[in-house]
């Protein structure tokens, strides 16, 4: 497959690449917001019995300097992470009794 | 009984008698008359948190803050020399502000060897001066090295650069700070620089969201998911206590035991808690700062898990025993709106399981914050309603009582000195 997003080890995972490799925590939350919990759960269920390998290959790598595939498997976890809280907490894409509070991340580091 | 031993007197209030037992107004809370007071009183009188001296990592490097419920923006910048100062964001020519990109309202940050006006093209060095006029043969009797930026006082204790915009402050910064929050020099702040900023605008006012970071009462109740994804965790009942309060002058702390979540059953952990090892709250896994640190835990309690320091007006600093810190700001910008600015600092990361450690905690910073932020709207709207004048506060409250009735002095001395005919 020429057009893989992710480690090859991680090919099984390529269905959720394009949806959810996101690199920064304002658009990994406008994604969960805007994403309906089955898809959520589908690809938190995909993705969380791999997610101790794949930190696992990212840290084969230094942060300041991960082959592209290596960087988006990362922020794919990134995301499951932001999708956990969903899943895992609220059971719902918002926070309970946030009200029409906003907090946004302005500044923050990368990988 | 509790679990933490209180003062010999019995409660933490009663340990300071000054403030009293009895119900509290919030007034100074929902009151325009107030705010314009507050604005003079207190923003223009008190050492105000600009920001960290990593963010001038080189001479020439510059930030401006814009605080504005006080129409003032502010140029800090660290100067040929290697100083620090402060500048009014203005041009002396036509009073344009001198520093943005994108619109004059955004903060911006960088590296310069002058200040250049967008407007008339002069141009400023970094120690204020001016430095060039353009056509300065058009101008009536003026000379450029007789002229400059506006400067506005500015000092730095570890590492947080501090503006003043009176005239002429009434303490040093470090007066200002006194003996217990002064205690945290040596603190390791400046290893931990790997950095989250939030921002957010509310809509109450800048104590009511202060009042729900200065105590943790409210924590059971509100944020019953913190505790983890089991019924038995999550109880709403649960009776929280703080391990010790303190006050010195207009600041004050409280320490708490924390969460410690790191020695929780499997069975009281989300999934990736476990996963991170991270969470609720912070990571769990304390990189090595050195030691011993100094000004953190000063009661000396035995599971010491979070400091949360008051510093007078509007910065919180919450230090955590995992070794990394928050800093808080609540910048009014009317009776009932303000701006809240959260910073979390690490040490940076070394691989990609610490970053995503950091970043669960940095979720877990928004997504219960959001239920903090999310409540304001609500007691702001409560407290505006007028259907209650006075209001009680338990022990666990000490700091909010202690921090109204420090507002109320600042405003009181403030219109005392006004009606003298003293204030400037």
């Amino acid at each position: 497959m020429t057009d893989a997003l992710l480690p090859a080890e991680f090919a099984d995972l390529e269905p959720w690449a394009a949806t959810w490799c996101l690199p920064t925590e304002p658009q990994r939350w406008e994604r969960r917001l805007n994403t309906s919990m089955e898809e959520m759960r589908a690809f938190y269920d995909a993705f969380f019995p791999r997610a101790e390998e794949a930190i696992i290959w990212c840290d084969r790598f230094p942060l300041d300097d991960m082959p592209a595939d290596a960087e988006r498997l990362l922020q794919l976890l990134h995301s499951l992470l932001m999708v956990s809280y969903a899943v895992e907490v609220w059971k719902q894409p918002e926070v309970i009794n946030g009200g029409s509070a906003r907090i946004d991340r302005i500044l923050e580091p990368r990988p | 009984m509790g679990r933490f031993r209180k003062p010999a007197e019995g409660t933490w209030t009663e340990h300071y008698p000054e403030l009293g037992t009895g119900p509290i107004s919030f007034e100074d809370s929902v009151s325009p008359e107030f705010y314009e007071l507050e604005r003079d009183a207190i923003f223009r009188r008190a050492w105000l948190y600009a920001g960290r001296a990593e963010q001038l990592p080189r001479n020439g490097s510059y930030f401006t803050v814009n605080l504005p419920g006080l129409r003032t923006s502010v140029i800090v910048t660290r100067d040929k020399e290697g100083q620090v100062r402060a500048f009014h964001n203005v041009c002396r020519h036509r009073g344009n502000k001198l520093l943005w990109e994108g619109t004059p309202r955004d903060a911006i940050s960088g590296n310069a060897r002058q200040f250049v006006c967008k407007y008339h093209g002069w141009r400023y060095g970094l120690d204020g001066a001016c430095t060039y006029i353009h056509q300065e043969n058009e101008f009536f009797g003026l000379r450029k090295d007789a002229i400059g930026l506006a400067p506005i006082h500015c000092d730095t204790w570890a590492g947080f650069i501090f503006v003043n915009l009176s005239a002429v402050p009434d303490q040093t910064l470090r007066d200002y700070l006194g003996t217990m929050v002064g205690a945290l020099e040596g603190y390791p702040f400046d290893r931990m620089t790997e950095r989250y900023s939030f921002r957010a605008e509310n809509n109450s006012n800048w104590k009511v969201f202060i009042d729900a970071f200065q105590e943790y009462y409210h924590v059971p109740p509100l944020h019953t998911h913190q505790l983890g994804p089991t019924p038995e965790a999550q109880n709403p009942e649960y009776e929280f206590e703080a391990a010790h309060y303190q006050l010195d002058g207009p600041h004050r702390m409280v320490s708490t035991s924390g969460t410690h979540k790191h020695t929780w059953p499997a069975e009281h952990l989300y999934p990736a808690e476990a996963l991170t090892r991270s969470g609720s709250t912070g990571p769990w896994e304390a990189p090595d700062v050195g030691g011993p640190l100094p000004g953190v835990n000063p009661s000396g309690i035995k599971r010491w898990g979070i400091d949360n320091f008051q510093v007078f007006p509007n910065l919180e600093i919450l230090i955590y025993e995992r070794n990394w810190y928050v800093t808080y700001r609540y910048w009014p910008t009317s009776h009932n709106t303000h701006v809240f600015e959260g910073d979390l600092y690490f040490v940076p990361a070394r691989n990609a399981r610490e970053r995503l450690a950091h970043e669960y905690a940095a979720l877990t910073f928004k997504e219960y914050g959001l239920q903090d932020c999310g409540t304001l709207d609500g007691t702001q709207m409560g407290l505006e309603q007028g259907a209650f004048t006075e209001f009680p506060l338990n022990d666990q409250e000490i700091l909010v009582r202690h921090f109204h009735k420090t507002v109320g002095a600042w405003v009181d001395a403030y219109v005392r000195e006004w009606e003298r005919g003293s204030t400037p």
